[in-house]
């Protein structure tokens, strides 16, 4: 293999791995657009779906897509219940006390898995078989191709819905003035604690179809949910296609630093991006500065 | 004292002031009025240097202090008060006007964790000006209390209270009156009054007009974003364009 | 203010007598620890429980202080006192200067930027495997000595953690309630009234970044030279999660519940041994339990769940607000 070979086959499995990142992504947006919360619980529901529908299909021998199901189904309800129990009480808190108790919902959500799987690290079978494919010389597993068409439909199916459906608009509304939007009648309520569910939902979604190429294990949710973070701020936490952008790009960037500088550094240059950003365009890479407040 | 020169800010393209100017005279209470998104409270943000204008120019007391930080405007005995009252509410109410003797003071880190005798004369003035702030405002008995269990009212005065203590040339407020009753929004005439009696220049945006009426030597009318009068009480009161602007044309 | 003298006196000897109770057994050694993470709770509150500003990268700190140290007397042999000092003030420079960048975030934005400077830290030690030793560790850390004596027994090192340990609790209870206290909480409260009543926030934030930075490289130094082996593990994200769930048992801004906080989260996998698989549940439960129930820590909350219980009054609910 030459270099140019190299290149392609970092940037084809970066982008794979940027897709998930691209996800998770989203289900920050999401939280942040109707809360103005940072749901750094995030991760965990990442770690759930995989975790999860491992235990459907391996321990309780469900069929594979009943078991994803069955594991977003499970995610999204713990999600909710997140929410119902440590965000709903404390609406108009301080933002310090909810970075805090999304800190403590999610090593308690990953203690809990702990607890019920231990500290090994498992593997979900592929989707469709393990013949890698080989294209312009890079290989590409089906797993990949399975990536590639479920973010898709994730990314479609989240724009139709918040540009769609009543639910979606609604929601929309509430993350531009929540004041008006009670008064034409949304339940703001109702609005928040969807988000929560969507966006475990998307989580967990990524989880599922990331864990047969990387494995997973009980703390898998803090770095993926940090990268998916990483790619919500790159695309100025407006949850649109700047965060699809942010995700690929760090997937990408992630890639490639490990192939070609070392692959021991390879989680520290999501975080170098994502300090350079948060210091230098805290708006997002592609949102034109707005007026600034001292 | 003040002088406002040709100030335009537009956020997101919209144009919150429009090339307002005016001067705000030394031992005056000037009154800034106008109907709600008139650009009042962005005013006032412009020039004790919480946002920076988009153009035009602010001068205090003969120096341009356009973009100036709140922090370096209090050096200059510049002060405000706050339309939702700003207090730390965590903090007693002794405490709170303390912190704004925090220019009156100068013990740094060191001095403070090692309580260097230098350090623990100065809490001690420290101490017994802000209790003579609370005494002026009237808030002496409420000293020990936290400022976030203050009725609404009490709250107001020791914000100016608090204001007060940075022995300030110019205060700037924001609605003093808002949300208080009429028996308080009278004992506020008189404080302010005593303010401008003891030689500070007093600017204040209300709503209230008995009591802009009442105590205000000039007054300023902006209507959205921009001047639309300037004058003395009286004359306000009499100017169609004003008259208009608050009834309405409908 | 006597008040405050008083109850340092009495920590300070229930300190110095502690150990009679102890004994010289491994409960001591575990003291030791206490010790080095009551320094480190108390470098946290500083910052959050004053300044409301939180850090989720405190550990990345202790650990270059940890390793500025053990790295100098290890392997080029510089004496442990002068290690330390040199440890202390490297990373009061480096704190200072990404103090700028990383405190014009707020909030959620401050959180994740001061976690990914944790966590790229950590990296660091991880993989630069020829100074560091990366993951296995480094070892053949000096002892401290002074005038002859080497803090080489859990019963010396005590001492020795705990002179430090008492001076940082006094020097932090003396800034608490001094003007730069009242600044930082002001900037806690109301950053724009702060500024307008002539606080410098942001330089002040900074500052208060940086000597949180320092004390808890201090920690770092005092662990290297009693451990005498480090290894980055003590230096992760579990343990700046670990130190935030102290300053919270203990309440924020309450210097000497910082202390109790360390103890409690200390002792306790001492006594449950089984705790220790369970521990990040403990850390999460308890984050949320006592913010959402406590919002005052155990220092004030417990007092105040005593009066509820006795004379009827109701629990006061959190009143912070939005800021």
């Amino acid at each position: 293999m030459d270099l140019s070979e190299d290149i392609l086959q970092y940037i084809l499995s970066g982008l794979s791995t940027g897709a998930i990142y691209a996800v998770i992504g989203l289900g920050f947006a999401i939280i942040y657009n109707s809360t103005s919360i940072i749901n750094f619980a995030q991760g965990e529901f990442v770690m759930l779906g995989g975790m999860l529908t491992l235990f459907f299909h391996v321990t309780l021998f469900l069929s594979l897509p009943f078991s994803i199901f069955l594991a977003v189904l499970v995610a999204t309800a713990v999600g909710a219940l997140f929410e119902r129990l440590a965000i709903s009480p404390l609406k108009n808190a301080d933002p310090l006390i909810l970075v805090i108790i999304t800190i403590g919902g999610s090593i308690l959500i990953r203690g809990i898995a702990m607890l019920l799987w231990g500290k090994d690290t498992y593997v979900l079978p592929m989707f469709s078989g393990d013949e890698p494919i080989v294209l312009w010389g890079a290989t590409l597993m089906p797993q990949n191709f399975w990536i590639f068409g479920i973010t898709l439909i994730i990314i479609v199916a989240n724009r139709l819905f918040f540009h769609h459906s009543i639910i979606g608009k609604a929601m929309r509304a509430c993350s531009f003035n929540r004041v008006a939007s009670s008064l034409v009648g949304i339940n703001v309520k109702h609005t928040v604690l969807f988000s929560f569910a969507i966006s475990s939902a998307l989580g967990a979604a990524a989880g599922i179809i990331i864990a047969p190429l990387t494995m997973t294990s009980y703390d898998v949710g803090i770095m993926l949910g940090l990268k998916g973070f990483c790619a919500a701020i790159i695309g100025g936490m407006s949850g649109g296609i700047g965060t699809v952008a942010g995700g690929l790009i760090v997937g990408v960037l992630e890639s490639l630093g490990a192939g070609l500088i070392s692959s021991g550094y390879k989680d520290a240059i999501a975080f170098i991006i994502l300090l350079l950003i948060l210091f230098l365009r805290p708006q997002g890479l592609f949102v034109k500065g707005d007026t600034e407040r001292v | 004292m003040l002088r406002i020169e040709s100030i335009t800010k537009i956020f997101g393209g919209l144009k919150a002031l429009d090339e307002v100017s005016f001067t705000i005279s030394a031992g005056e209470i000037t009154g800034i009025i106008g109907p709600n998104g008139a650009g009042k409270t962005t005013l006032f943000n412009i020039v004790t240097g919480i946002y920076s204008p988009t153009s035009g120019k602010v001068f205090y007391e003969g120096k341009d202090i356009t973009g100036f930080p709140p922090e370096k405007l209090a050096g200059l005995s510049m002060v405000r008060t706050f339309q939702g009252i700003e207090l730390f509410g965590r903090m007693t109410v002794l405490e709170n006007v303390m912190v704004g003797l925090h220019t009156k003071s100068r013990s740094g880190i060191i001095a403070s964790a090692f309580k260097l005798p230098g350090h623990v004369r100065e809490e001690r003035r420290i101490r017994e000006r802000a209790s003579s702030w609370l005494e002026f405002a009237g808030l002496a008995d409420l000293a020990n209390t936290e400022a976030a269990n203050l009725p609404f009212g009490k709250g107001r005065l020791l914000e100016i209270a608090r204001a007060m203590a940075i022995e300030p040339h110019i205060i700037l407020m924001d609605e003093p009156a808002a949300g208080l009753n009429s028996r308080e929004t009278s004992d506020l005439a008189d404080l302010i009054k005593k303010i401008k009696e003891s030689g500070i220049t007093v600017a204040l945006v209300e709503h209230d007009m008995d009591l802009v009426m009442e105590i205000c030597d000039r007054i300023v009318v902006l209507n959205l974003g921009h001047k639309l009068a300037e004058g003395s009480p009286r004359e306000i009161q009499e100017d169609e364009k004003v008259i208009t602007a608050y009834l309405g044309e409908d | 203010m006597k008040q405050e003298l008083l109850k340092f006196f009495l920590f300070t000897a229930l300190i110095g007598i502690a150990p009679v109770f102890i004994g010289k057994g491994y409960l001591i050694n575990v003291f030791v620890f206490v010790g080095i993470y009551t320094i480190l709770a108390v470098a946290l509150n500083l910052l959050l429980g004053l300044a409301g500003q939180i850090s989720l990268g405190q550990a990345a700190f202790f650990g270059l202080g940890a390793y500025i140290s053990g790295v100098l007397t290890a392997t080029h042999a510089v004496n442990p006192w002068l290690s330390m000092v040199i440890a202390v003030v490297t990373v009061g420079i480096i704190a200072f200067i990404l103090g700028f960048p990383i405190l014009k975030l707020k909030g959620h934005y401050l959180a994740m930027a001061t976690l990914g400077m944790g966590i790229i830290v950590y990296i660091i030690f991880n993989e630069t495997v020829d100074i560091t030793g990366g993951p296995s560790g480094l070892s053949g850390i000096p002892h401290l000595s002074l005038g002859g004596i080497i803090f080489n027994s859990d019963l010396k090192n005590y001492y020795l953690v705990w002179f430090f340990a008492v001076t940082i609790i006094l020097l932090s209870v003396n800034l608490a309630a001094s003007r730069i206290g009242r600044a930082l909480r002001a900037i806690h409260d109301s950053e724009v009234a702060a500024r307008i009543m002539g606080v410098n926030a942001r330089l002040l934030k900074v500052q208060i970044f940086s000597i949180s930075g320092v004390i808890s490289a201090l920690a770092g130094s005092l662990y290297a030279h009693t451990v005498t082996f480090i290894s980055p593990t003590s230096f992760g994200f579990n343990v700046s999660i670990e130190l935030l769930t102290m300053v919270i048992i203990g309440g924020l801004g309450s210097i000497y519940g910082s202390f109790l906080g360390a103890a409690i989260l200390t002792l306790l996998p001492e006594f449950f041994r089984t705790f220790q698989d369970y521990d990040i549940i403990v850390y999460g439960l308890t984050l949320i339990v006592i913010t959402m129930f406590m919002p005052g820590g155990l220092v004030r909350g417990v007092p105040l769940l005593f009066r509820s219980l006795f004379k009827k009054e109701p629990m006061p609910q959190s009143n912070e607000k939005r800021g």
